[in-house]
């Protein structure tokens, strides 16, 4: 494809057409994957999440300086949630960015959940594989503002940041399952303000806690984002953890773990849509459905006859 | 499915630091389905431009209130077309006196809607105006 080839020479205009042809489903997004996939799994893919407010876009802001003063290209892509009414959004977090913009070595783009819960957009898997052909050394993907639940970015990110702020609540919290299970690092953002210390001893001891043990020390850094302290101690950080994945062969598992989520995942997705396709909008559903409503069938018989015909 | 829906630029070009305008539009934009990212304020024409282009929108939508429209807007076409994105639906909006608008006009700034416009004649003309796939 004549889009692919300009992407991948670092067209902009040409990447950014990609992300939205993936993330619309036009009929070219299967083509286009298919001849970057080959090309993908050299960028490293950074998860970077946290309650709304907590500084991700200002800390993703300050990472990405330090990266390319270390040279290395970054893509930023940033999740913000859709309206669940009007199905528009507002995507501001280029606000906290807007000084990378001229930079030749950075790309942001930013990403609509469009309905999707979890705290990422469907379109977020393509966009990473579209970036990681095109040659970014780092992607960096900022989620929604997450509560406990919204952990999807571990079936994307090789190293994930947990960002969190003093003031949030006790320390029950702190041990309740979801982010804070998920996090590399652990980064207490705002650290100025009153309770900061109090945070990184909650966390130790919940990281403490953890029955799985292994060699990573999930490291709890104390960060004034806004006025670039402590930056330079979570690069390294990344750095650090992107190391320890490789040495220990846990990069290798991890992606193969994400290759069969996204298999079944979309499998799911297709599956789904051709029964949408096939009965719901274009065949005999209704009737189908009446026949339930008099009793003459069942919805199990009728699933599995639905389900017998798609495979077939 | 993922139907198409609208991306917009809403952008705060110049040195007024007045959003209020920008961010209504913003709102309602959102309201009526639309994906809106905003700029931010104080961005120069390079910045908005790079910005339109990452972010693959279909309209770049600009408020100013500085009085310096003939200026900023036209660079924002130009540099647009440079990128090879002239097919990007162009609005401008703010304190715009009538004088204007016809330059702008001949400047590539397709529709300026200027103080006291109900928000869903700009909705509508987005609507109407904007590139199809």
């Amino acid at each position: 494809m004549e889009l692919v080839q300009k992407a991948l020479k670092g067209n902009r205009r040409a990447i950014a057409r990609l992300i939205s042809i993936t993330e619309n489903e036009e009929k070219e997004a299967v083509t286009a994957l298919r001849e970057m996939f080959p090309l993908t799994g050299k960028a490293h893919i950074v998860g970077i999440t946290g309650p709304p407010g907590s500084g991700k876009s200002t800390m993703t802001d300050k990472l990405v300086k330090e990266l390319r003063k270390r040279g290395k290209k970054v893509a930023i892509l940033a999740v913000d949630p859709a309206s669940p009414f009007s199905g528009g959004a507002i995507l501001g977090d280029r606000v906290r960015m807007s000084d990378l913009n001229l930079d030749e070595g950075v790309y942001i783009r930013s990403l609509s959940t469009r309905g999707k819960l979890g705290g990422l957009s469907k379109a977020t898997h393509y966009a990473v594989k579209i970036l990681d052909a095109c040659g970014f050394d780092y992607i960096f993907i900022e989620t929604v503002g997450v509560g406990q639940s919204e952990v999807d970015i571990i079936k994307t990110a090789d190293s994930i940041l947990v960002v969190t702020v003093p003031g949030l609540g006790d320390d029950i919290q702190a041990i309740k399952a979801g982010i804070l299970e998920i996090g590399d690092i652990f980064i207490v953002n705002k650290a100025d303000r009153d309770g900061a210390n109090r945070v990184v001893i909650e966390l130790e001891m919940m990281l403490g806690l953890n029955a799985e043990k292994d060699e990573w020390d999930h490291p709890i850094l104390m960060t004034v984002a806004s006025e670039n302290k402590g930056i330079i101690e979570v690069v390294e950080s990344v750095i650090r953890h992107k190391e320890h994945l490789d040495k220990t062969g846990l990069l290798g598992k991890r992606r193969r773990e994400r290759l069969e989520t996204e298999v079944l995942e979309l499998v799911v997705q297709n599956m789904a849509r051709y029964v949408n396709e096939k009965f719901v909008k274009g065949g005999s559903f209704q009737e189908e459905i009446d026949k339930l409503v008099r009793k003459e069938n069942d919805p199990y018989t009728l699933v599995q006859s639905i389900l017998a015909d798609t495979v077939k | 499915m993922s139907e198409k829906q609208i991306r917009v630029l809403v952008a705060k070009p110049g040195l007024d630091g007045h959003d209020r305008g920008a961010k209504v539009i913003a709102r309602a934009l959102r309201d009526a389905g639309m994906e809106v990212i905003y700029s931010g304020l104080r961005q120069t024409p390079e910045q908005i431009v790079a910005a339109a282009v990452q972010e693959d929108v279909d309209v770049v939508a600009m408020s100013l209130l500085s009085g310096a429209h003939n200026h900023l807007f036209p660079k924002v076409v130009k540099l647009l077309a440079e990128e090879g994105s002239e097919d990007v639906l162009v609005l401008g909006g703010g304190v715009i006196p009538d004088a204007d608008i016809p330059y702008l006009k001949e400047n590539g700034i397709a529709e300026v809607f200027t103080p006291g416009t109900p928000t869903g004649k700009v909705i509508e003309y987005i609507k109407n105006n904007v590139r199809q796939a």
